[in-house]
């Protein structure tokens, strides 16, 4: 049977089809939809880890246990993780082992454009890159044979454009390998000095047996072409390449970009004329191929930034590109923004008023720095608000102090969040973090998480109570205020920056887009009422704006939060 | 078939559930298909495309500038800011309705005025008020599946298999009003 399946759709589909039974990830654009479509599958187990560390790890039991396993991250998710995977690499596997990490060239929803082909190289594990759905599909189940083979975690290298398409798979049947016995193995499991030492050739004569493989596999194939010139490419790039060449030019398709094949890549060499890199982001594959000793041309014809596309290849080649037309009047932007009615606008407001200097996280939220809010002055990565804003505290002391927050939401907080407030407690410094608690992961479109009270199938779970784990940390001061009421915030704010110990401020209230939070009806403008102030402008809400001098409301996205209503001095907003 | 189709919009007015139906009629006809959705940060409220390819053989899910036969807006300065991803003869079907960017909002930037007839000099402007259809069928957030009806036009596709397509792409209790949405646009 044949589906249109998104790459991540293809992955899950994989996992099914391969006997795959535990499936652990953190979410993360664009590779979010792997575990979400795995948990459609009532055979596998699938969960929502706190973090890609834990995520991977729960994985390695699994695996450890004589079952086949997998987990997914977004790139920078692989960063949080790669402390188990370096060490992966040295133990092995029982049950096979998947990771996959998705790349997100052109920072569609990330916050680097990072090549996780490095990670592959420095942790000595293979990895391969499907073009499209269907090589996601059966590159996944070849993933798990060569787990098994070679003793090792095997990387499913996905980037926006294949893990986000739709392009047709063919479907099979799921099966499902006999349970490995469990044995202790102490030689392989326990990596400590005497027996790292000894894993460590392991993986090296492992890398060497993987390179033969490349050799002959067809996870790599060559594409013989009319003309002289030859390519060798892979992911999405390849897509591009053939749009381009058709079958004018000789291709080398990398499907395992880790380890590379040798005599393979001398052999297409030889037969071409003239050979070229086509690969979006670093030059791994040309590295490798410049240290053979060939001559090849790649990252001088294309950038090391950004997506490509076939009209960028087409381009760099000289070739010709479609003609278009244009307008002559400027388009202005359409950034995302924030919704009408999101929680963490009211917080954000009383920030922004009291110019306070705000340490950010990675979410929805991350949007509060645009204009008119403007409200932070940093976004690093995952839980770096908390950490980071103890050490600008250390560094600033009084100054500092009584004029900073840090603001980080319910699952970035699970994520790595705690950690630094566990550290602010313990080093003391009079810190000020805000848990902006919307009940749900936003960003990645709605996933649970330990605050939320449901798995990821939408069943009951344990709730972990965010006051009391901050309390338990040693923050002895913890509130809870309303973001759609600006006085409590403001008032909550400003006392708890007063006061001469660290303390959290929960500003909770469920996302507005969550299906379960009921709206209220749309307010509108009393014309005659409304002075032009513009102080309602200031939220930043996409449902105001001014019209023939009056602010208006626009009742299709209005959810009469009332938080505009506050600001209003002139009592115009009603309901 | 060659055609490579663009939806763009505003994120959240439903471009994924077109390009889901779209993508299934396509594959039913026995084409090669491919489909590059957006998710993830520009879905809340940025401006948000969607690339629809189909043929015998399609490689690139994505497409270029003037590489586009027809491209699908639900807003009209969605329209106007990929108009040159069009191909020369292609044509831009769009609704007329009107949602501000934040730098409109905020007084940084002018929405254009008449912007649709800037563009109507320059390329073919199919444009219709999809919003006021999909409020008559039911609903307002049915303007992507009007905008559907209005695309099927310009489609050598019988109305039947667009029909069916919907039949199996929506919610069971949302069929009917998306095909009345359907008919709307494609009898506007």
């Amino acid at each position: 049977m044949k589906e249109l399946l998104i790459g991540n759709g293809a992955i899950a589909r994989g996992l099914y089809e391969a006997g795959c039974e535990i499936v652990s990830s953190y979410p993360g654009t664009p590779s979010t939809e792997i575990t979400e479509l795995a948990a459609k599958f009532d055979d596998i187990y699938c969960e929502w880890a706190p973090n890609e560390k834990v995520a991977m790890e729960v994985a390695f039991g699994a695996s450890l246990r004589g079952k086949r396993a997998c987990c997914a991250m977004k790139h920078v998710g692989l960063n949080v993780a790669a402390d188990p995977l370096f060490t992966l690499s040295y133990t092995g596997v029982t049950g096979g082992l998947v990771i996959c990490v998705a790349d997100d060239p052109g920072m569609h929803s990330s916050q680097n454009e990072q090549d996780s082909r490095h990670y592959a190289i420095a942790a000595k594990v293979p990895m391969l890159e499907p073009a499209d759905s269907k090589e996601a599909l059966e590159f996944t189940k070849k993933a798990f044979e060569l787990s098994e083979e070679f003793d090792t975690p095997v990387l499913i290298k996905m980037c926006t454009r294949v893990a986000h398409s739709q392009s047709v798979v063919e479907l099979s049947e799921r099966v499902v390998p006999e349970l490995k016995p469990y044995e202790k193995n102490m030689q392989k499991y326990i990596m400590m000095p005497a027996m790292a030492k000894k894993r460590h050739p392991f993986v090296e004569e492992r890398t060497k047996k993987l390179t033969e493989l490349a050799e002959t596999s067809d996870l790599n194939r060559e594409e013989w072409g009319t003309g002289e010139i030859g390519i060798i490419t892979s992911s999405t790039s390849y897509q591009y390449v053939k749009e381009v060449f058709g079958d004018e030019a000789s291709v080398l398709k990398i499907g395992m970009i880790n380890p590379l094949p040798v005599e393979r890549i001398k052999n297409f060499a030889s037969k071409v004329k003239k050979l070229y890199i086509v690969e979006e982001l670093d030059g791994v594959i040309e590295t490798h191929v410049k240290n053979l000793g060939l001559e090849v041309e790649g990252k001088e014809m294309f950038s090391n930034i950004g997506e490509f596309s076939q009209s960028i290849v087409a381009e760099a080649f000289g070739k010709e590109v479609a003609p278009f037309d244009s307008i002559e009047t400027a388009v202005p932007m359409r950034p995302p923004v924030m919704c009408a009615g999101c929680p963490h606008r009211g917080m954000y407001y009383v920030l922004s008023k009291n110019k306070i200097t705000v340490l950010g996280d990675i979410g929805c939220y991350t949007l509060g720095a645009q204009a008119p809010l403007s409200a932070l002055d940093s976004t690093l990565c995952m839980g770096a608000s908390v950490s980071g804003l103890h050490g600008f505290n250390k560094a600033g002391g009084k100054e500092t102090e009584g004029k900073s927050v840090c603001v980080i939401g319910d699952s970035t907080f699970m994520h790595s969040g705690v950690t630094g407030l566990i550290n602010i407690a313990y080093n003391g410094s009079n810190s000020t973090v805000i848990i902006l608690d919307n009940s749900i992961t936003g960003m990645t479109g709605h996933q649970q998480n330990p605050t939320t009270g449901y798995n990821i199938k939408g069943d009951p779970a344990a709730k972990i109570d965010l006051e009391t784990l901050c309390k338990a940390v040693g923050i002895n001061r913890v509130r809870v205020v309303d973001p759609y009421n600006l006085k409590e915030c403001e008032e909550a704010v400003k006392e708890e920056l007063a006061v001469d110990e660290p303390s959290v401020i929960i500003s909770r209230r469920p996302c507005v887009l969550l299906k379960s939070v009921k709206l209220n009806p749309p307010v509108k403008v009393d014309r005659d009422k409304c002075k032009s102030c513009k102080m309602c402008m200031k939220l930043g809400c996409p449902a105001i704006s001014m019209h023939g001098g009056k602010a208006e409301i626009d009742k299709t996205l209005c959810v009469g939060c009332g938080v505009c209503e506050q600001l209003c001095k002139f009592d115009a907003i009603c309901e | 078939m060659n055609k490579s189709i663009m939806i763009v919009g505003v994120g959240g007015q439903g471009s994924l559930l077109a390009s889901k139906l779209l993508g299934k009629l396509l594959m039913n006809e026995g084409l090669d298909v491919k489909v590059s959705e957006v998710h993830g940060m520009s879905q809340r409220g940025g401006s948000v495309v969607t690339y629809v390819r189909c043929g015998e053989k399609v490689y690139s899910p994505v497409i270029d500038k003037g590489g586009a036969d027809c491209i699908v807006s639900f807003e009209k300065l969605e329209a106007a800011r990929w108009v040159e991803y069009l191909k020369k003869d292609g044509v831009i079907i769009t609704n007329t309705q009107q949602i501000d960017p934040m730098p409109v909002i905020t007084g940084a930037a002018e929405y254009p005025e008449n912007i649709l007839d800037e563009l109507s000099e320059k390329v073919k402007v199919d444009a219709l008020d999809a919003l006021s259809l999909a409020t008559e069928a039911g609903s307002s957030k049915a303007v992507n599946i009007v905008l559907m009806g209005r695309l099927a036009k310009y489609f050598d596709i019988s109305y039947d298999k667009w029909i069916e397509a919907i039949e199996t792409t929506v919610a069971p209790k949302f069929v009917e009003l998306n095909k009345k949405a359907f008919e709307l646009g494609y009898n506007y």
